[in-house]
């Protein structure tokens, strides 16, 4: 059963008991993103302390693909500058376009943590939107939230 | 007395109409395996169906023997290629009662709708006169309903939007069913044109239509019927269906891709202004302007489709050996025996109507618990192909308070065995994200 390659224990972990889910303030940014070609939808705030990711709180729903990965990315990013949190989205992307490619997972397993679970959800072309969804949301978020200023 | 009759072990594997082995084996495709070695279960007719080889051939042979560009050129190619492709619009028009001048080529049904909507924008700007007969403006209503393909409710959005027209609509009842409860206020005199599925994409409810062609002639208005899940499945007879046209997709009915039918009453297409214009659909063009060809050409810009209409033909023709009452009894006892068997499964939900009664082979669900993807996941992994997600029918879902469903639909080579693999592969599903 190819199964368990998709769904690690640790992405199933962080879909029945995610991390940091629910809206709270205070936020500076909020984004609402929708995967058209499946109705999966994310609501997404940041709320920053200067340069620093000091909150992400979501709402939304979807598979269980799209559910753990805003959880795991709860984890990875807060604490983070916007840029790194940022390159840290660049490095999933990255992940998610491995094709499975064990070398790549190993690669960035030590700053994607929980997230480098995902390498499974490579191999399916169908499923990479949903893990990216969440990022995507993140993104556009916190370049709201940052307004440029310092950029 | 009583006497208690259980009910024997496999009764309701009654023979079906089709010979499911024998329709297989015309199939190529599905001799294929998929995921590490297993028997392709193909559920997903209803996004597009697969091919047996008589159309695959019939392409073949046009590209291989006739190859031309019809309605242009007198050389013996053009001959044979010209006749070909209308010998296939009179077989296609014969399949639904139509005479061949009311066959109109598309892409596919979406375009074919589009056709006819922006027609109806067209015409109010029309030089010709008789072009403005059926013009659509402010004060308009057009009318569509709540359980429509994308297909057939984004371009009525665009035309109302493009001419000041008003969208209104028929809601769903909570079985499923069109909620025909204030037809005569949504269809009134203000209205020009309904638009409405003869079978449900996502439901697989089948519409009464007569009640709602009755009530829309009352008033004047045309009416298009989205037969793009109707057509493929039962015998459908444009002489009894009340409509002002029919639209239907190539591709979900054994044919190739790239090719949908637009049937329009004469009288009335004679009457619609062009949608897309160039090549071969003129009558005579000058630098200042033009003028066009009667129908069916003032439709079809272009070089067109040829291959695929002549393997949409050998579709027709396929089905037609078939019998297409058989091909509606065979998909009856399908549905029947998947309905019976997802009721079998504690968490499983219908989303549409519970028995076969006006009902056709689409039949979504959920599954407490899991996703509609996780589940699609769950089946692919077995080699079960369904579709998962909205179905293009995003205002449906959203009425039923559901994200998305899983959706199965069934076709000429679907047997028991495919249903009872699906039932298998749900109960996998719940074992393996431990939702039982």
């Amino acid at each position: 059963m190819q199964l368990e390659n998709m769904y690690q224990e640790i992405i199933l972990d962080h879909y029945r008991n995610p991390h940091g889910r629910g809206l709270r303030e205070p936020f500076e940014a909020e984004v609402h993103h929708v995967n058209p070609t499946c109705g999966d939808e994310v609501t997404l705030r940041v709320h920053l302390d200067g340069d620093t990711i000091a909150d992400v709180s979501y709402e939304g729903m979807g598979c269980s693909i799209s559910q753990a990965s805003v959880s795991a990315m709860y984890d990875l990013v807060i604490g983070k500058t916007v840029p790194q949190a940022l390159e840290t989205g660049e490095h999933f992307m990255t992940l998610m376009q491995a094709k499975g490619d064990p070398a790549v997972a190993e690669k960035l397993e030590d700053e994607l943590e929980d997230a480098v679970a995902f390498a499974g959800v490579s191999k399916y072309p169908a499923r990479i939107k949903c893990a990216l969804m969440s990022w995507m949301a993140l993104k556009d978020a916190s370049a709201r939230a940052w307004g440029g200023s310092t950029r | 007395m009583t006497v208690t009759v259980s009910r024997p072990v496999g009764a309701q594997q009654a023979p079906l109409p089709l010979d499911v082995e024998a329709i297989r084996a015309d199939f190529p495709i599905l001799s294929r395996t998929v995921r590490d070695g297993k028997r392709l279960v193909y559920l997903d007719s209803g996004a597009t169906s697969q091919k047996p080889r008589s159309v695959l051939d019939a392409e073949r042979w046009f590209y291989e023997n006739v190859n031309a560009a019809p309605h242009r050129g007198a050389h013996q190619l053009a001959e044979e290629a010209t006749a070909a492709y209308e010998a296939a619009r009179a077989a296609i028009g014969a399949f639904i009662g139509a005479p061949e001048q009311e066959i109109v080529f598309t892409r596919n049904t979406t375009e074919a709708i589009n056709l006819v909507a922006y027609a109806l924008s067209n015409a109010a700007t029309a030089k010709e006169p008789e072009f403005r007969t059926y013009a659509v403006g402010q004060g308009d209503e057009i009318v569509v309903t709540e359980m429509e393909h994308h297909a057939n409710l984004v371009p009525w959005q665009q035309l109302c939007e493009r001419t000041g027209a008003t969208l209104r609509w028929l809601g769903l009842t909570d079985d499923g069913r069109l909620d025909l409860s204030d037809l005569t206020t949504v269809i009134n005199e203000r209205t020009k044109l309904v638009a409405v599925t003869q079978q449900s994409n996502i439901l697989g409810t089948i519409n009464p239509l007569g009640e709602i062609t009755a009530r829309a002639h009352e008033v004047g208005a045309l009416v298009l019927v989205d037969g793009a899940q109707s057509v493929p499945h039962q015998p459908v007879d444009v002489t009894q269906l009340g409509a002002d046209f029919l639209v239907f997709s190539g591709h979900k009915m054994l044919g190739p891709t790239g090719v949908g039918v637009l049937w329009g009453r004469y009288d009335v297409l004679d009457k619609l202004p062009p949608f897309l214009t160039g090549g071969s659909m003129i009558e005579v063009v000058r630098m200042e302007r033009s003028t066009f060809a009667a129908p069916p050409q003032r439709f079809e810009a272009g070089v067109p489709m040829t291959a695929q209409v002549i393997g949409l033909a050998a579709a027709v023709e396929y089905l037609e050996a078939l019998g297409m009452e058989n091909v509606e009894a065979h998909e009856k006892a399908i549905t029947g025996y998947a309905l019976e068997k997802l009721a079998e499964i504690p968490g499983v939900t219908v989303v549409g109507p519970p028995d076969t009664v006006a009902r056709g082979g689409a039949v979504s669900f959920t599954v407490e618990g899991i996703h509609p993807h996780d589940v699609g996941q769950v089946l692919d992994d077995l080699g079960i192909a369904v579709r998962v997600g909205h179905h293009c029918a995003w205002p449906v879902v959203r009425r039923y308070g559901v994200p998305a469903t899983t959706r199965a639909t069934f076709y000429v080579h679907t047997g028991y065995d495919d249903i009872d693999a699906l039932a298998d592969g749900i109960l996998a599903a719940q074992k393996f994200f431990g939702t039982v």
